[in-house]
C-alpha cells in the first residue's frame, strides 16, 4: 500500500494537474527541519526572519506573535517577471541573473537570524540558484539557520507546488500554489555543493518525496 | 465582500481622491482620506486613516493611525495603530505597526516591526489575535506559470 504522505509530493498527470486549483488546501504535514528551528529559536525576540516564499498570513502572525521581525520576498514569483527574460549564446531562453540581482533580494541595513527558503531551489531557474544561495549567506548572521526543502528523485517533474503555512511548532498547512515546474532533483552531495559556504547542514528523513535541511551559516 | 468606501455619504465624511487624480509632492492633513488616483511624494495623516483604494496607486512613505490598502503601495508604511493588507493589495515596502491584517492574496514584499511602545503587552497580543487571521493566500492572478523543462544543476 502506498504511503499516503507521499501523494503530496509525487508528481501527478496532466489532467490530474489541471483539476487542481490553486490555493486549495492539500493538508497539513509534520516537519521535523522547521520542529528543530523553532526549538533553536525558542527564548529568543526580537530576530530577523526571511520568508522567501508567498506572503503568507499564517507565517507572519506565527513570527510576529513571537516578537521577532518579519521579511518576506517571493523569489519564484519574481523570478517569473518578463524584464528578466534573456537569450544565451545559443539563443536558448534562460534568464539574466546580473538583472534579477539587481532588483531582488536587497536587504540593506539589515541582517537576518534565519531564512524560511523551503523548497524554492528546486522551482528556481538554473542560472538563478546558487548566487541565490550566495546572497542569501551574505545577509544571514554566523549562525543563522536557513530551512529548505527538497525533492527526492521519486518525486517527478510534475510535483506539484505546494505553499507553506506554519501551522504549530513543527506543522505545516500545504496549500496548492501556481503551477510551477519542478527544475531539478538535488542529491545529498549537490545540497552539500550548494551550500558549501554554510557551516553546517543537517539533514531531516521525511515520510513523503521531500527532504529537509536544515543549514547554519 | 469588499469594505473600501464608495458611497457618496463616505464621501462626505472622508477626503476623497477619485482615480483620475494625480499628486506628486507632500501630502498632509487633519482628517480620514481615500486614495484611488496616484500620490507620488510623502503622506502624512498622523492622527487619522487612509484607504488606498483598488485603483489607488501610491509610491510615497506613508504615516498614519490606520492603514488599509486595497491597491498598490511602493513605499514604507508607519501605521501608528493598525495596517490592513486586503486581498487585492500590492506592497513593496516596510511595515512599521502595532496590528498587522493580511488577507488572504495579499502580495507584500518588505519588513514587518511590530511595535510595542504604545499599548501594553497584553492589549497588543489581544490584537494580534484577532486582527491577523491565517486565511488561504493565493498568489495574485497575474503570476505566470513557466514550463521549462527538468534539468540538473549540475552533474
Amino acid at each position: 500500500m502506498a504511503n499516503p504522505f507521499s501523494r503530496f509530493f509525487r508528481g501527478k498527470s496532466s489532467a490530474e494537474n489541471q483539476q487542481a486549483v490553486q490555493g486549495t488546501d492539500a493538508g497539513f504535514r509534520r516537519s521535523s527541519g522547521l520542529g528543530e528551528l523553532t526549538r533553536l529559536l525558542k527564548g529568543s525576540e526580537g530576530l530577523a526572519i526571511l520568508d522567501l516564499g508567498p506572503t503568507s498570513p499564517a507565517n507572519i502572525t506565527h513570527f510576529t506573535e513571537l516578537g521577532h521581525r518579519v521579511y518576506n520576498e517571493d523569489v519564484l514569483l519574481a523570478a517569473q517577471n518578463a524584464d528578466y527574460k534573456a537569450k544565451d549564446a545559443n539563443g536558448n531562453p534562460t534568464i539574466d541573473a546580473d538583472h534579477f540581482f539587481r532588483e531582488n533580494l536587497l536587504f540593506r541595513n539589515v541582517k537576518f537570524d534565519a531564512v524560511l527558503c523551503w523548497d524554492i531551489p528546486d522551482y528556481l531557474a538554473e542560472p538563478l540558484v546558487k548566487p541565490m544561495v550566495e546572497r542569501i549567506a551574505s545577509v544571514l548572521n554566523p549562525k543563522g539557520y536557513l530551512l529548505a526543502f527538497f525533492h527526492t528523485k521519486d518525486a517527478g517533474p510534475d510535483a506539484p507546488y505546494y505553499r507553506y503555512h506554519i501551522n504549530g511548532l513543527d506543522n505545516l498547512r500545504l496549500q496548492r500554489g501556481p503551477q510551477f515546474r519542478l527544475q531539478r532533483v538535488f542529491n545529498n552531495r549537490h545540497i552539500e555543493n550548494l551550500f558549501h559556504d554554510y557551516a553546517s547542514l543537517k539533514f531531516f528523513l521525511a515520510r513523503d518525496n521531500v527532504r529537509e535541511v536544515l543549514v547554519v551559516r | 465582500m469588499d469594505t473600501y468606501r464608495t458611497s457618496e455619504q463616505t464621501r462626505t465624511d472622508v477626503a476623497h481622491i477619485g482615480k483620475s487624480v494625480v499628486v506628486k509632492g507632500e501630502l498632509s492633513g487633519s482628517e480620514d482620506l481615500f486614495v484611488d488616483g496616484e500620490v507620488e511624494g510623502s503622506i502624512e495623516l498622523h492622527d487619522h486613516s487612509l484607504t488606498v483604494g483598488p485603483n489607488g496607486r501610491i509610491r510615497a512613505n506613508i504615516t498614519a493611525k490606520e492603514v488599509v490598502i486595497h491597491g498598490r503601495v511602493d513605499g514604507n508604511i508607519s501605521g501608528k495603530d493598525r495596517v490592513e493588507l486586503r486581498k487585492s493589495a500590492v506592497l513593496a515596502g516596510d511595515i512599521v505597526t502595532q496590528r498587522i491584517l493580511i488577507e488572504d492574496g495579499a502580495y507584500f514584499k518588505g519588513g514587518i516591526d511590530i511595535s510595542k511602545d504604545q499599548t501594553p503587552r497584553r492589549e497588543q497580543q489581544a490584537g494580534h489575535a484577532t486582527s491577523t487571521p491565517v486565511t488561504p493566500v493565493t498568489t495574485p492572478s497575474s503570476s505566470p506559470v513557466p514550463a521549462a523543462p527538468a534539468s540538473s544543476t549540475r552533474g
